[in-house]
């Protein structure tokens, strides 16, 4: 086998100097502003969580007085969800393949795409301009009256990032529906799409109905907190409980923004690791869109001890049940796809094996919080952090990791170094298990959480708890290492790496900036790995 | 599909049936109704809306992905409205079968 | 240039039932208070000018007409007459913003903006500063929305009176007039829902 040609012409340097890719409208370019600015954001979250572990791992509080520890988890959700995890697949690699997985130049609207990630850096501007003066400590939720009438620290400028960056994720979310409908190559049908399109429209949908919710809440509280004016305030007949509710009917979708591009991932990794079509791709497809209408139900199983009436309760909780089942519907079918495959142990794959684990850990622990019992002796402790955290960080992340090494060869036209990759795809499931792990046990034996201190019997597990952040730490800093690496050093990837199907293995890697020399014509079913075979490269 | 031009006269016959409505709404809101009043003046508020979306708009004439647009908006505003007042209408039920007040804070 | 055309209609209309839902928060908001506070609905309405929320509401349907006007007109090609039209509503919108602005002035002038100077006696006065809230909050985002579609009016009308528009190439002033006819639509809620409740009873 001779090593291929790195492509003499491509997006990458089609153009040159600072401007142009300031003012690119090549969807390709956008996702790698949108990795850089993103991967800053995570970095800073991160920062904020190793303070968090760092205090916790003695009972007293004496790294952090209660008010800066405040603002650190406060800080620590709003970049990771806000500015990290709901842009982090969509933006950069739905931004990239989406075109390209359909056979088109580029999105519906390359200037709207481009400004989307403008509005993105002005509202994280003013989010950090919040951390920068002091911070907010009000937690990533808001929850009024504290953030209204009660805290004196940076609501108003942190409200406005949020507001604005919202827009940046309709106006992304916008973009990729009219795509998806409208730019399909001849032969792509519906039915022959990716199942990462399919998990990007459904994605789009919660994007596009649920997010102006949240922004309009924010406009409310900020005009509460400004002037005093009742609405979520009940001294003056408002109701903080409808705060929650408006709330969550975007935020508890948000966690579906976060894990759907991530399945979307799996089903394609899953695939072509296996070497075998998808199972029961139809059923994967849909059970896309049935999660994001779904999740518009189950909201107010975070406010099962807000005081909402029992009768609500139990619709919620029946509800939140309901929705795990397009979730297991998923699972089952990766596991039947798996099923007699020729597993191939590629890094991208210990990832996804990495995803399964956790994300079913996540998915099931989810259950005991819908039940409405279980919820209230639950509820607020580290039970819910240790759930959330092997969804968003144990789901979605993995899969994010996941995504970035298989695509890596077609954005940077490059290979990692294997090895490594294998390591740090270990080195983040050992040290994710080891610091999330515990927080089970410490939230069911009643540990509860936004504490800088505890008594002493939790120390034993706290101290695991720590330990494993730091390699997870570690497991999260080699890649950035060795991928920076590898753009240099990297061996020339060629078109189709991994030997997988799909019109973006079809193009030359990096792309050209129009993609394709000539509009493809689909006539193949989707995942024909039986075709394809086992040949790579 | 949007390329349809549709009569001078519909849009005078939409905007006279808008403004017959206008005045109704204006008119029963001063007649004592009872409880009525209030989804009567609902009533009329859909029924505008509807003449603009699908005549000023031209839905009526629209692909059926634009007619299923706008009804996924309507459709998840309504489960906005629909599952935050299941809450705020049960709050004074009793499990054990009491009724209460429905406003609970006051 | 079709497949162009479709693309920003269906874009048009996703940004729009974004828009529902960007409203919708405030309209929950009102339904719940409205649910709990009827009797603070009924008086607080009474503080709103039936005549002048009647005038506008005629006023901005009439506006919806003569942009429905102004796309008919560029669908068939007649840039002055779709550059006349879009002046037409503007003018209209106008009005309509002129009379907003004496409303909120008179809201002023009886220190009835909630916040610090609000003033109002009577057992609901709390109630009354949410339901007056909400009145600033929805009517103000609506006004927001009519300022900026000035901003698009004038400049689609810039195009008609350049000549650009043709019955291939006319989406532009279609998708003004969506974004219009949306805001039209936000306003019928509004003025029944501020200014007509329980205008005739008092529920205790």
């Amino acid at each position: 086998m001779t090593t291929p040609a790195y492509p003499e012409l491509n997006y990458l340097n089609a153009t040159h100097g600072i401007r142009s890719w300031l003012l690119t409208k090549d969807h390709k370019r956008i996702a790698l502003l949108y990795l850089i600015s993103v991967t800053v954001f995570f970095g800073l979250g991160g920062m904020f969580a190793g303070l968090i572990r760092l205090e916790l791992t003695t009972p007293a509080g004496d790294l952090l007085a209660a008010d800066t520890y405040n603002k650190m988890f406060t800080m620590h959700g709003i970049v990771m969800i806000f500015f990290f995890l709901i842009p982090s697949i969509p933006a950069i690699l739905g931004n990239f393949l989406i075109p390209i997985m359909i056979g088109a130049k580029d999105l519906a609207f390359p200037r709207i795409n481009l400004l989307s990630w403008y509005i993105y850096i002005i509202g994280g501007s003013f989010t950090l301009y919040a951390i920068v003066v002091g911070g907010v400590d009000t937690g990533w939720t808001f929850y009024t009256p504290y953030s209204t009438s009660a805290s004196n620290t940076n609501v108003l400028p942190t409200g406005i990032g949020i507001f604005i960056t919202g827009f940046s994720s309709i106006l992304t979310g916008l973009n990729f529906i009219v795509t998806i409908h409208r730019m399909r190559a001849p032969g792509l049908t519906w039915f022959r799409l990716p199942l990462f399109v399919w998990a990007h429209y459904a994605t789009s949908l919660i994007q596009i109905l649920g997010t102006p919710v949240v922004a309009i809440t924010v406009l409310m509280l900020a005009a509460e907190r400004a002037f005093g004016i009742g609405i979520f305030n009940p001294a003056l007949g408002g109701d903080p409980v409808l705060f929650q509710h408006l709330f969550w009917f975007y935020s508890h979708p948000a966690v579906y923004i976060m894990i759907l591009p991530a399945m979307g991932v799996i089903s394609e990794l899953v695939a072509c690791f296996s070497r075998k079509p998808i199972f029961g791709y139809s059923f994967v497809a849909f059970s896309s869109l049935a999660i994001a209408v779904f999740g518009f139900l189950v909201w107010a199983h975070h406010m099962f001890v807000a005081g909402i009436s029992p009768y609500a309760a139990m619709v919620f909780s029946f509800l939140s049940f309901a929705v795990a089942i397009p979730s297991a519907v998923k699972t089952f079918n990766w596991a039947a796809t798996m099923y007699k495959g020729a597993i191939w142990l590629a890094s991208p794959m210990i990832f996804v094996f990495g995803f399964l684990g956790l994300f079913t850990i996540g998915g099931l622990t989810g259950l005991f919080l819908a039940s409405l019992g279980t919820d209230i002796h639950i509820h607020d402790t580290y039970f819910v952090v240790a759930h959330f955290h092997y969804i968003m960080v144990g789901g979605a992340i993995m899969g994010y990791l996941a995504g970035i090494h298989f695509y890596w060869p077609k954005i940077t036209g490059r290979m990692y170094p294997e090895a490594w990759a294998k390591f740090s795809a270990l080195a983040v499931f050992v040290g994710f298990n080891l610091t999330f792990f515990p927080q089970f046990i410490l939230g069911y034996m009643g540990m509860p959480r936004r504490y800088h201190t505890y008594p002493p019997e939790f120390q034993v597990l706290n101290v695991l708890s720590s330990a494993g952040a730091t390699i997870l730490a570690v497991g999260y800093s080699i890649p950035l290492i060795y991928l920076l690496w590898s753009l240099k050093y990297g061996k020339v990837a060629g078109n189709n790496p991994w030997g997988a199907t799909g019109l973006e293995w079809k193009t030359q890697s990096p792309p050209l900036t129009e993609n394709f020399t000539e509009t493809p014509i689909v006539t193949e079913e989707p995942y024909d790995y039986a075709r394809q075979g086992a040949h790579v490269g | 599909m949007s390329g349809h031009v549709s009569p001078k006269s519909m849009y005078f016959t939409i905007f006279g049936a808008l403004m017959f409505f206008t005045a109704l709404t204006v008119g029963v809101a001063f007649v004592d109704l009872g409880h009525l009043n209030f989804p009567v003046a609902l009533a009329i508020a859909i029924t505008k809306a509807t003449l603009v979306i699908l005549f000023f708009m031209h839905v009526i004439h629209s692909s059926r992905l634009t007619k299923l647009i706008v009804a996924t908006g309507f459709f998840f505003l309504l489960i906005l409205f629909g599952l935050t007042m299941t809450d705020y209408l049960t709050r004074g039920i009793q499990p054990n079968g009491q009724k209460g007040s429905m406003i609970t804070q006051h | 240039m079709v497949q162009q055309k479709e693309s920003v209609t269906l874009g048009m209309w996703v940004f729009l039932a974004q828009e529902v839902m960007f409203f919708g928060g405030l309209f929950m908001a009102y339904l719940l208070y409205r649910v709990w506070y009827p009797a603070a609905w009924a008086e607080g309405s009474q503080e709103l000018d039936v005549m002048l929320g009647g005038i506008n509401t005629v006023v901005l349907i009439g506006s919806s007409l003569t942009m429905a006007f102004a796309v008919r007109c560029a669908q068939l090609g007649q840039n002055k007459a779709t550059r006349n039209w879009l002046l037409l509503t503007l003018v209209l919108g106008l009005v309509f913003v002129v009379i907003k602005g004496f409303e909120y002035y008179h809201k002023f002038e009886m220190h009835h903006i909630p916040g610090a100077d609000f003033v109002f006696h009577g057992p609901n006065a709390d109630q009354i500063q949410i339901f007056l809230s909400l009145y600033f909050m929805m009517t103000g985002l609506h006004a927001l929305h009519m300022l900026i579609g000035f901003g698009i009016l004038a400049w689609i009308a810039g195009m008609a009176h350049k000549g650009r528009f043709s019955p291939e190439y006319y989406s532009h002033v279609e998708m003004a007039g969506l974004y219009w006819h949306f805001v039209d639509i936000v306003w019928i809620f509004l003025f029944p829902l501020l200014y007509l409740v329980d205008r005739v009873h008092h529920v205790g």
